[in-house]
C-alpha cells in the first residue's frame, strides 16, 4: 500500500501566510524577505492571509473535500533551526474537522484515491549546507521562505503501484495550475513524501525526494526492499527513510522522528475563521472551469479528438491560449495549431517565459491560412518566428516571404523542374496515381512549404497526363 | 510641586498654565533618582524624558496641536516592546534585546504626547506574584520596603504608588495587574480579552492575557483606556471598542445595581482575617451607595488555579520556545554541540520559575497526558465561562477581595510554589473567562494595603469604572510617605 503527503506552495499569492512579506521568496537575496512577524520576534502576532484561505479552499473543493464549519490553527512544537518560533503554525483535525478540507476523492484512471485531509500551514526557512548535509562543516539559514503559505494534502494509502502515484501527481499538478493557485514547475513548489507498506506490514515513510520521477523510483525501491525482507523472514521496522539521490536507494534516517511528540496546542492568536455558506459559494463561483469540464466541452462543442482535447485542457498555458484565441469557426484549427505545431516550441518553463507569443497571433495565423494567404506548413514556420520575436503575423508573412505561392505560372515552372529531375517517380505516378503525393512533397520542399498544395496537385495531374 | 496628583489634574494643570511638562518631568526624574535605589521599580529609564517634555512645552506655547497626555510621564512594563530600546522581560535571555518596533499601545501613547519615562520591573516573563523572580532583582513595596509589591507587574505598581510616574501599563495573565495594584494601593484594570491590542506584548499565555492600565485614581485608568482600547490590524484577536468614552459619566453612581459577592473568593480557610474585615467594610460601602448585594456561589472557582497553571504553562512552553539562545541571549558558544543538546543546555539561562513552568508546559500537552491535563483544563475553562455568564444574568457586578492575603515579606513564599500560586485564586477567573476586572485600593491596615476586586461582564468597562469610581469615593487612603 502506498499513501502520499504532498506539500504544495501557494505561489500565486502576493504575501506570506501571516505577514505582508512576499510569498515569492525566490527572487530575494538571503534573509531580505523577512519582517519581525515571520522572524517570530517577541511580541509579534500572526495575521492570517484571507486569500490563502480562499485559494486553499479552492483546492479542497477541486479535490471534492468537505470544508469545515470553522477553521482553526494549531501549533506544532519542535526545535529546528529553520523554524523561527520553534513551532510551526499548522492545522489539526484531532479535535474535529477544522482544517481546510477532509474526506476528498480523486479518480485516476478509474481508481479512486481518497484524500484524508488538506491543511494550510507555514513553510519553514531553508537550510543551506556546504556539500552533503551529513558532512557539512557549516549550515546556513535563509528565512526568506519562512512563513510562506503551504498546503499539505494527505491521501489515504490507496495507491497500488508507483505508476499510479506518478499519474496522480501529474493530475494533481495540472489541477493546481489550472486553479491558478500554484506554479508546480517552480523548483520546490510541489514536494511529496510517501508512506509505503507491503501486505499490511509496518509503515515506512520515505522522505527527501527531489522530483516526481525520483518518487516513482523511491517507491519502487522501497516496495522491493520490503518484499525481499519479508520473503527472507526479516522483520520490517516502522521508520523514516531518506531517499539517497546519488545511489538511488532509501536509507534509514536513524532519527527518532516517528517518536517526536509535537505537543499540539491551539493557536489562540488566530481567531476561528467561520466558513459561512456565502463565502464558500462566492469562492466556488470564482473557481476556474475544471480540466475535465473543459475537456468535455472541447469534445462536445468543437468535436475535437479526445487526445487533442486532453492535451489542451490539462495544460493551463495551452488552454488559456486556446480560450483567448479561438472563436466558433476557428476552434478546431487553433487547437490543432497549438497541439501539433506550437507545443515543441514552448514545452518548458524557460521557453514559455521567453516566448513572445500572444493569443492574437494564433487567431491571425489561422485567419491567414483560412483565407488562403499562407499554407498550413508556412504557418508552422511563422510560429517559430513569432515565439522568438513577437512580430505581428502580417509583418512576418511579408518580411520573410512566407506568402503562399498560388500563381499557376510560377508553380508550373517549379513543377516542370521537379518532373525533369524525378523521371522515375513521374513514371510511377502515371501507373499509380497515389504516388503523386511524393512529387507534391518535392515541390513543397523546394518552396519551403509555401506552395499551395491543392493547386500543385491539380497542375501535376494535368502535366503528367499530357 | 506635588507629584502625587492624578492624571486628570496634571492635564488641567498644563491647560491652565500652572504646570509645565518640563517642570513636572524634571521633578519626576529627580524623584526617581532619589528613590530608585530603594524601590527598584525600573529596569531602564528614558534618558531623553526632560528634553521630550521641553519639546512638548514648545508645542503648547506655540499653539500647535498637542496630544491628550501633554507630556505626562507614563511607565511601561518591560515585556511591552518599545522601538530602539531594551525590552528584557526581566530575563537574562533578553538582557540585551532591542525591539525593532513599537507595541501598538506604545505608539498610541506616543502619538498622544505621553512621555515613556521608563521600563518597569517584573517577574521574569511575567511569571510570579512578587517580582522576586526578576533576573535583575526585586522591586520593593513603597508602603513598606520589607514587603513584596506583588506581581508580576510589580515595577509598574511601585512606579505609580511611589510617584515615579503618573500612570503605567502592566500586563495581566492571571492577576498580574490587579495583584500588585492591590499590594501597592493603586487602581489596576484587566480589560475584556481583546479590548487592548497585544501587538508588542511579549507572550506568556496569549489566549488569556491582556495589557492593563494602572493609576492612582479610577478616572486616570479610564483616561488611558480611552486612548489605547480598540481594534488593531496587528492583533486579530482585538475587538471593536466602538469608541466608548470611559471617562464621561464616570461619576454616575451605582444606585440600584445588583452586586454578587463571590462566596468561594470571599470566605473560607485561605482568606486572611484582615483582608476579610477590610472587604466587609467595602461591602457596607457598596450598600450605602445604594447597590443591592447578595452572595453567589461559583463552584468552579475551586478548580481555577489548577486550570490556570495547566493552560498557562502549556502556552508558555510554546511561546518561550523561541528563546533558544541562538537568536536571543547568545552568551554560550554553540561550537561542538549538536543542535538539540545545545538548546537544552542554553535554556538553563532561564530563571527558576520560568524553568518550572516550561517543564510543566512540556508535560501537560504531551502525548498521553494531554487528555488528563490540557483537555480537562479546557473543559473546566468552558464550564467556568458558562457559570460566569449565567451569574451576569442576575448581577451587574461580582466582587471579592483582590488577593486573599496581605502583602508578604520577601522570601516568604518563594520556596513554596503551591502557596504562592494560591495567591492567584481570586484573580485568575477574569483571565480564564475573559471578563474585565478592576482592583480598587480600599484601606491601609497596619501599614499594608488591601484592595477590592470588581468584575463586570464582557465589554462592560464603562459600568465597571463607574462602580470603581463610586467605591473609590468612599475610601480614605492616607498619602504615601516615602
Amino acid at each position: 500500500m502506498i499513501g502520499l503527503e504532498i506539500h504544495c506552495q501557494l505561489t500565486k499569492l502576493e504575501s506570506k501566510l501571516f505577514c505582508t512579506c512576499k510569498a515569492n521568496y525566490r527572487e530575494f537575496e538571503p534573509n531580505t524577505n523577512i519582517c519581525p512577524t515571520c522572524m517570530g520576534m517577541p511580541g509579534t502576532l500572526p495575521r492570517l492571509n484571507k486569500k490563502a484561505v480562499e485559494k486553499a479552499t479552492m483546492i479542497a473543493m477541486a479535490l471534492n473535500c468537505h470544508t469545515p464549519e470553522r477553521l482553526g490553527f494549531f501549533r506544532k512544537n519542535y526545535f529546528y533551526p529553520d523554524l523561527p518560533k520553534n513551532f510551526q503554525i499548522t492545522q489539526l483535525n484531532m479535535y474535529g474537522p477544522t482544517s481546510i478540507g477532509d474526506q476528498g476523492k480523486v479518480t485516476v484512471e478509474g481508481k479512486d484515491i481518497r484524500i484524508r485531509r488538506i491543511q494550510l500551514e507555514e513553510d519553514p526557512g531553508r537550510l543551506i549546507y556546504e556539500g552533503a548535509s551529513e558532512k557539512t562543516a557549516i549550515t546556513l539559514v535563509d528565512y526568506n521562505r519562512a512563513g510562506t503559505p503551504l498546503v499539505e494534502i494527505v491521501t489515504e494509502p490507496d495507491f497500488d503501484n508507483p505508476r499510479q502515484v506518478r499519474i496522480f501527481l501529474n493530475v494533481l499538478s495540472d489541477l493546481l495550475e489550472n486553479l491558478g493557485v500554484s506554479d508546480p514547475s517552480l523548483e520546490g513548489a510541489m514536494r511529496a513524501d510517501a508512506n509505503v507498506s507491503v501486505d499490511g506490514g509496518p509503515r515506512v515513510e520515505v522522505k527527501n525526494i527531489g522530483s516526481f520521477h525520483d518518487l516513482e523510483k523511491a517507491i519502487h525501491f522501497e516496495l522491493t526492499r520490503q518484499q525481499s525482507l519479508k520473503e527472507r523472514g526479516i522483520e520490517i521496522s516502522q521508520e523514516t527513510r531518506h531517499w539517497d539521490d546519488k545511489r538511488k536507494i532509501t536509507i534509514s534516517s536513524r532519527s527518532k522522528e516517528e517518536d517526536e511528540d509535537y505537543r499540539y496546542i491551539l493557536e489562540g492568536d488566530i481567531p476561528w475563521v467561520i466558513m459561512d455558506d456565502s463565502s464558500i459559494h462566492q469562492w466556488r463561483q470564482k473557481m476556474p472551469e475544471s480540466i475535465s469540464s473543459k475537456k468535455e466541452r472541447y469534445i462536445s462543442k468543437y468535436s475535437m479528438p479526445p487526445q487533442v482535447a486532453d492535451v489542451l485542457s490539462s495544460d493551463k498555458y495551452y488552454s488559456d491560449l486556446f480560450e483567448q484565441a479561438h472563436n466558433e469557426s476557428n476552434a478546431k484549427e487553433i487547437a490543432n495549431l497549438i497541439t501539433t505545431d506550437l507545443m515543441g516550441l514552448v514545452d518548458t518553463r524557460e521557453k514559455r517565459e521567453q516566448s513572445k507569443l500572444i493569443p492574437k497571433h494564433l487567431s491571425d495565423l489561422i485567419g491567414m491560412v483560412n483565407s488562403g494567404k499562407v499554407t498550413r506548413s508556412s504557418a508552422k514556420n511563422a510560429l517559430q518566428e513569432i515565439v522568438k520575436t513577437g512580430k505581428s503575423v502580417s509583418d512576418i508573412i511579408s518580411s520573410t516571404g512566407l506568402a503562399k505561392i498560388a500563381d499557376e505560372y510560377e508553380l508550373g515552372k517549379i513543377i516542370d523542374e521537379v518532373i525533369s529531375q524525378e523521371s522515375i517517380a513521374v513514371q510511377q505516378a502515371k501507373e499509380n496515381p497515389q504516388t503523386i503525393n511524393y512529387l507534391v512533397g518535392k515541390v513543397m520542399q523546394k518552396t519551403k512549404g509555401k506552395a499551395d498544395p491543392a493547386i500543385t496537385l491539380k497542375l501535376f495531374k494535368e502535366k503528367i497526363k499530357t | 510641586m506635588n507629584l502625587a496628583i492624578s492624571a486628570i489634574d496634571y492635564i488641567s494643570g498644563i491647560k491652565n498654565g500652572s504646570l509645565t511638562a518640563e517642570e513636572f518631568v524634571a521633578k519626576t526624574v529627580e524623584h526617581i533618582k532619589k528613590h530608585e535605589p530603594k524601590l527598584h521599580a525600573f529596569i531602564s529609564l528614558n534618558e531623553n524624558a526632560v528634553e521630550q517634555a521641553r519639546q512638548i512645552d514648545k508645542k503648547i506655547k506655540s499653539g500647535q496641536n498637542v496630544g491628550e497626555f501633554y507630556g505626562m510621564p507614563i511607565s511601561i512594563k518591560d515585556n511591552i516592546c518599545i522601538k530602539g530600546g531594551k525590552t528584557t522581560c526581566a530575563s537574562k535571555m533578553l538582557e540585551n534585546y532591542i525591539s525593532p518596533y513599537d507595541a501598538t499601545v506604545v505608539s498610541k501613547l506616543k502619538s498622544q504626547d505621553a512621555i515613556i519615562i521608563g521600563k518597569t520591573n517584573l517577574d521574569e516573563f511575567a511569571m510570579g506574584v512578587a517580582t522576586e523572580f526578576s533576573a535583575f532583582g526585586p522591586s520593593k513595596n513603597p508602603w513598606n520596603t520589607d514587603y513584596v509589591p506583588g506581581g508580576s507587574s510589580g515595577g509598574s505598581a511601585v512606579s505609580v504608588a511611589g510617584l515615579e510616574s503618573v500612570l503605567s501599563l502592566g500586563s495581566d495573565t492571571g492577576g498580574s495587574v490587579r495583584n500588585p495594584a492591590s499590594f501597592c494601593s493603586i487602581v489596576g484594570l484587566k480589560p475584556t480579552y481583546g479590548l487592548i491590542s497585544r501587538h508588542g506584548l511579549i507572550s506568556y499565555a496569549n489566549s488569556i492575557e491582556q495589557i492593563g492600565p494602572m493609576g492612582r485614581k479610577v478616572e486616570d485608568v479610564a483616561l488611558v483606556l480611552n486612548h489605547i482600547a480598540g481594534k488593531d490590524m496587528y492583533d486579530p484577536t482585538t475587538i471593536d471598542s466602538q469608541n466608548q468614552d470611559y471617562l464621561t459619566g464616570i461619576n454616575s453612581g451605582i444606585t440600584g445595581k445588583k452586586i454578587g459577592i463571590i462566596k468561594e473568593m470571599s470566605s473560607g480557610a485561605g482568606l486572611d482575617s484582615t483582608v476579610e474585615s477590610v472587604f466587609r467594610n467595602a461591602v457596607s460601602s457598596f450598600e450605602k451607595l445604594g447597590a443591592k448585594i447578595e452572595e453567589i456561589s461559583l463552584d468552579m472557582v475551586e478548580y481555577t488555579v489548577a486550570t490556570y497553571y495547566v493552560l498557562t504553562t502549556a502556552e508558555a512552553g510554546s511561546n518561550l520556545s523561541r528563546y533558544d539562545n541562538l537568536r536571543y541571549g547568545y552568551d554560550l558558544d554553540s561550537e561542538g554541540y549538536e543542535f538539540k543538546s545545545y538548546i537544552s543546555k542554553a535554556r538553563r539561562n532561564f530563571g527558576p520559575e520560568v524553568t518550572r513552568r516550561m517543564m510543566l508546559g512540556g508535560f501537560v500537552p504531551s502525548a498521553g497526558f494531554a487528555g488528563k491535563y490540557l483537555l480537562k483544563a479546557l473543559k473546566v475553562k468552558n464550564k467556568l465561562k458558562k457559570q460566569i455568564q449565567s451569574a451576569f444574568k442576575n448581577f451587574d457586578f461580582l466582587i471579592s477581595p483582590t488577593v486573599p492575603v496581605l502583602p508578604f515579606k520577601f522570601g516568604e513564599k518563594i520556596d513554596d510554589p503551591l502557596a504562592m500560586y494560591l495567591a492567584d485564586i481570586n484573580t485568575v477567573t477574569a483571565n480564564l473567562t475573559g471578563v474585565p476586572a478592576i482592583s480598587i485600593p480600599y484601606e491601609i491596615r497596619n501599614g499594608l494595603p488591601v484592595g477590592v476586586q470588581i468584575h463586570a461582564n464582557n465589554l462592560q468597562e464603562k459600568q465597571l469604572l463607574q462602580a470603581g469610581y463610586a467605591l473609590q469615593s468612599t475610601t480614605k487612603i492616607p498619602e504615601i510617605r516615602l
